[in-house]
């Protein structure tokens, strides 16, 4: 048996997954069909606010196939509060979550009532029967409006719609001055308002719970990121023992941060199975999910920025309102937090300020989302560089030259207080204008601005970074968070030598099965084929923080590294034994032991003989267990920190308002790469997420607190019809605080992508009096500001029309 | 998304469609290619107690040549107006139009006449039907008649169609050698358009002899832009003098407003896209 000679790692491998998820026979949560398996189906609240009355549901249960119809206050003594894990502050105001609402409704598409039937069929016509009363509550939308004296309130228990207000500043933590000094000391003071609009994160796979009581445990299946988390707090929200609960997370389409969560239909289908002692399933519809899965986003952001004339930044000071939506979810106090140490981005300001008000409308709950707070923080700040070149009159690229950490100055430790390890901003920015044709494009946009094209030419520059890799768990546990940061792997060599890796990540998409492969082939000098990946069962994967946050490759893999090298050193102890050597004398290199210096010829024993003789276990050096399987808990010791040069060149029709991208270059240095192809998959879908917040997406409220953009005709996810070519490329920085040098990819583009097509869109438009168009950057905003000036026009419109052609879906949320 | 209970009828011929959606009487619907319908039973936005299935009604599929004009049956789906030479030859406008209709799944499923007979004046086909001047061949109780396309359209979702009648074909006047350009401004490449025109001009001498224009969502029915037309015969088919006659396109117009666009704006669009629409179509 030899090892694989040319390391797995680098490969563009396709991915193991792919054969089963694209011919369907994988099993999706929604395709389980267990044996006595009864449907459930949620009423929701159309009203955004209001008291309930009467719930009348007598005509439905005794429609045909009816077996249950619970109501809030059928469940409300078992359902206890849903969790949230991240009390920012120690005054935190945190209203009691329900996971149904009991007598009063806080956000349109929260369940009033479940039915549970025989068939999913009759449990939605059943919902059509059940009557509620409701008497409405005034309608808190507009966050600045809600934390203003007087305002009506979404809890009135909580005396306030404020629910805390975090701050860190740089003077008081001592990594930096005072920001109002810098301020008041400047020479040029820059000050805007941005919008970080609402958006869903819009997965393929809804979400979907099947829960079997019947076993002497409860075993959920949930299209989940967390099935670990998940467990935990179901053990400590329902006060269900955690050795009677399993949980899986079986192949799932797409999470993005919609699937971080413990959800109320997690719960409530939990309840039901309890209840009725048989399993039951809940899937719900594509509007269900726009409507009552967490949203992302929703932030208002005032940016101060001071600076020299010469351009070099001397403060920034960042005041953010941030939408909690009606309650506190899994982690959604915490998002805009994450957002705090990264507006400071790659740029070496000496004094900065953050202070971010979190605030409850009765709007759906937000929570993380592809980048969660960092997206926000870095296109605030990509938007500021530019705005402050303007007002200086220097090409925005050289005034990020002049203020970003250079690459000898690596690690640089910021003024919010983190250590960057690694990074070469000049590299990465000198390859992308190569590619992008900067100066050229620069030189056309003057010639069409000259003749006054009714097309004009804009470029947009994002020199973005981020932090990966959540997270040490000691950071975590400074900023309250409610657990660790660290990741588990083991490693079971199987009697033939085939390898089982078991990974506390969960994957929802990445493609960890095909990392964790290539990794493990040649950590061991076993053939990739012969590496399984388990994950997603608690039961096979007991232990795990799961996956989010970019963190599986820096701390999962890390994890799997480090149980590698367990198996390694058991292995060595047997492998001496058999070559009659001392365990000093023998090497490990291509999949097998050989005494050191003896060459590729002399004799050796490879990782599987090795297996073989442990599973006999004839013949073992004393005080040796007959066993090679191995774990590892890895703790990461600081965040990683991709960054990258994204350039967009947009052409903007003046005539019609529309925005064309007309190149998209990026150049991300993401450390070193396990698989090119998983990481070009990862760039360009999330590209695609961060165009679709610049040019796209947005989750429209009217004034009654109805979505109005609840199907995926009115939330406009865009397409590769919609998308250019992608340029990418890659420099190299590894990371130093990870062996394997990796920092992590899932959210660079999203967090990029952003600012760069928004600065393009106002580069085009600039001469024409255009400073700010909000987000989406829609035709008619886009037209309207070319007229006026006007940077917000549209996007709240309540009539009809958009969605299905002329049909208004608002009306009805099922 | 699961429709309220409905039964379901799959006739094979025109007559016993005809009747079964007599006997279903008002709450009888008739299903096309489903791609309006559907989404609109799942929803539960209307739940018709009985669907008649038109598919397996051979007669209403195909394309002929009927004298001076070709006659689409009301099944046929957008794939197959889209690869059919007769529409290629003598209604280029419908093939343009077609081909932007949402993605090629729903072109292999959605028909011509269905979203006729569904009238959303958003919609690409009926702006398109407009302009092309078709006949709109409609079979009842009674025998057939033949409506013209300016009095199918009725208000948003409503047609000349009586609740027991079934659009059976489309006549649509030759136009061979006449220049056409559909110009859709949409946000999406799946989604309807804000504003969509669709233009069809007959140039003789390098003057615009014909035109016909039709517009999309700019009021409860697709509108047929009579001042433009007028502005535009005679002119000579080139940019500025199409731009100056396009400055019409809007007259009349009572649009719609909601979040993509208010009145104003798909106004402002109407005059820059009918421009750009006729001068695609003559290649000016």
């Amino acid at each position: 048996m030899t090892a694989t000679v040319e390391p797995e790692v680098g490969k563009a491998r396709r991915r193991k997954e792919d054969a089963r998820l694209i011919t369907g026979r994988t099993r999706w949560t929604d395709n389980l069909a267990l044996p006595g398996l009864v449907h459930m189906a949620i009423l929701r609240s159309p009203m955004a606010h209001a008291r309930i009355t009467n719930i009348d549901a007598s005509a439905a249960r005794q429609m045909p196939g009816v077996l249950a119809v619970f109501t809030g206050a059928d469940l409300a003594d078992e359902q206890g509060s849903l969790p949230n894990a991240w009390p920012i502050t120690e005054d935190m105001k945190a209203p009691t979550a329900p996971s149904i609402a009991v007598d009063k409704v806080n956000f349109a598409g929260e369940a009033v009532a479940l039915v549970i039937a025989r068939s999913a069929y009759e449990a939605a016509d059943a919902l059509e029967s059940i009557d509620v009363d409701y008497d409405e509550l005034p309608v808190v939308l507009d966050m600045a409006a809600a934390v203003a004296d007087g305002a009506d309130l979404v809890h009135e228990d909580l005396g306030t719609n404020s629910s805390a207000t975090w701050i860190f500043d740089s003077g008081e933590a001592g990594t930096g001055g005072d920001v109002e000094q810098a301020i008041s000391d400047a020479e040029v003071v820059v000050e805007r308002t941005y919008r970080q609009q609402r958006l869903i994160p819009a997965f393929m796979e809804p979400r979907a719970v099947v829960v079997d009581p019947t076993g002497e445990q409860f075993t959920m299946w949930s299209a989940t990121q967390i099935p670990h988390i998940l467990r935990v707090m179901l053990a400590m929200t329902l006060s269900v023992p955690e050795h009677k609960v399993r949980v899986i997370a079986p192949d799932v389409g797409g999470g993005f941060g919609g699937k971080l969560q413990v959800t109320p239909e997690e719960v409530l289908t939990f309840l039901a199975a309890r209840r009725l002692g048989k399993p039951v399933k809940y899937n719900e519809t594509r509007s269900e999910s726009l409507l009552s899965a967490h949203h992302g986003r929703d932030q208002i952001q005032k940016m101060t920025l001071s600076a020299k004339r010469d351009g070099t930044v001397t403060g920034l000071k960042v005041e953010l309102l941030a939408d909690m939506g009606a309650y506190l979810r899994l982690v959604t106090s915490g998002i805009p937090i994450l957002g705090a140490f990264m507006f400071n981005a790659i740029y070496k300001f000496p004094a900065y300020r953050f202070v971010c008000t979190n605030v409850f409308t009765n709007k759906t709950p937000t929570d993380a989302y592809r980048g969660a707070g960092r997206p926000e923080a870095t296109f605030a700040v990509e938007r500021m560089m530019d705005e402050l070149a303007v007002e200086l009159g220097m090409d925005p690229m050289e005034v990020r030259e002049k203020n970003w950490i250079k690459h000898e100055e690596f690690p640089f430790t910021t003024v919010a207080g983190l250590t960057y390890d690694s990074g070469n901003y000049e590299a990465a920015t000198a390859k992308a204008k190569e590619l992008f044709g900067y100066d050229a494009l620069r030189a056309e946009q003057r010639e069409r601005r000259e003749k006054g094209d009714p097309v004009q030419l804009g470029i947009g520059i994002s020199t973005f970074t981020e932090m990966c890799g959540l997270a040490p768990s000691r950071v975590l546990g400074s900023l309250s968070y409610g657990a660790g940061g660290w990741e588990h792997a083991a490693i079971r060599m199987l009697p033939t030598g085939k390898v089982e890796v078991v990974t506390g990540s969960s994957p929802h998409g990445q493609g960890h099965e095909t990392a964790w492969s290539q990794i493990v082939a040649d950590q061991l000098g076993v053939p990739f084929e012969d590496v399984e990946v388990l994950h997603g069962d608690t039961q096979s994967s007991h232990k795990g923080m799961d996956t989010y946050g970019s963190r599986s490759l820096t701390v999962g893999a890390m994890a799997v590294v480090q149980a590698a090298d367990k198996v390694k050193a058991k292995a060595a102890k047997v492998a001496a034994h058999m070559l009659e050597a001392s365990e000093d004398d023998v090497e490990f290199a291509s999949g097998a032991f050989r005494v050191k210096g003896t060459g590729a010829e002399a004799k050796s024993v490879s990782i599987q003989d090795i297996a073989l003789a442990v599973f006999a276990a004839h013949d073992l050096p004393d005080g040796v267990e007959p066993n090679l399987d191995s774990e590892a808990t890895f703790d990461p010791e600081n965040f990683s920190f991709p960054h990258g040069t994204h350039l967009c060149a947009t052409e903007v029709d003046t005539e019609t308002g529309r925005v064309e991208i007309r190149s998209y270059v990026c150049v991300d240095d993401i450390g070193k790469v396990i698989n090119p192809l998983i990481v070009e998959g990862q760039v360009h879908g999330g590209l695609a997420q961060g165009i679709a917040q610049a040019l796209f997406e947005e989750a429209v409220y009217d004034e009654s607190g109805t979505l109005t953009t609840g199907t995926l005709a009115d939330y406009l996810v865009p397409s590769a019809a919609d998308l250019p070519t992608f340029v990418t490329d890659r420099t190299e920085s590894p990371s130093t605080t990870n062996v394997l040098g990796v920092k992590g990819v899932g959210e660079a583009g999203t967090i990029a992508s952003t600012p760069a097509v928004v600065n393009a869109v106002i580069d085009a438009v600039r001469h024409l009096g255009v400073s700010d168009i909000e987000m989406p950057c829609t035709p008619m905003r886009v037209w309207q500001a070319i007229r006026t000036g006007r940077p917000d026009a549209g996007g709240l419109g309540s009539e009809a029309g958009g969605g299905l052609g002329s049909i208004d879906t608002s009306g009805g949320t099922q | 998304m699961i429709p309220a209970a409905f039964d379901y009828v799959a006739p094979t011929t025109l007559d016993e469609a005809v009747r079964a959606l007599a006997e279903a009487g008002e709450d009888g619907k008739v299903l096309a290619g489903g791609q309006s319908l559907l989404p609109v039973l799942r929803m539960r936005l209307a739940a018709p107690s009985k669907l008649i299935d038109l598919n397996k009604v051979a007669e209403l599929r195909g394309v002929r040549e009927d004298g001076d004009a070709i006659v689409i049956g009301a099944m046929t789906t957008h794939y197959d107006v889209l690869r059919d030479s007769l529409v290629a030859e003598h209604a280029a406008l419908l093939a343009e139009a077609t081909g932007t209709v949402a993605d090629p799944q729903i072109r292999h499923r959605g028909t011509f006449g269905g979203s006729l007979a569904h009238a959303d004046p958003a919609a690409d086909l009926p702006a398109a039907a407009t302009a092309m001047d078709a006949e709109m061949v409609i079979a009842g109780p009674g025998g057939r008649r033949t409506v013209p396309v300016g009095e199918f359209f009725v208000d948003f979702f409503t047609t000349a169609l009586g609740p027991d009648e079934v659009l059976c074909e489309i006549r649509v006047p030759k136009r061979t050698g006449w220049h056409a350009h559909y110009e859709k401004f949409n946000r999406v490449a799946q989604a309807w358009p804000i504003v969509a025109v669709a233009a069809t001009v007959r140039v003789d001498g390098g003057s615009i002899a014909e035109a016909r224009v039709g517009l999309a969502n700019m009021g409860p029915t697709p509108v047929r832009a009579t001042g433009v037309e007028q502005a535009l015969v005679g002119q000579p088919a080139t940019a500025e003098a199409i731009k100056a006659a396009a400055e019409h396109a809007a007259e009349g117009t009572n649009p719609p407003a909601d979040g993509n666009a208010d009145a104003e704006f798909r106004q402002h669009l109407a005059r820059v896209l009918t421009s750009r629409a006729v001068s695609a179509a003559v290649g000016a």
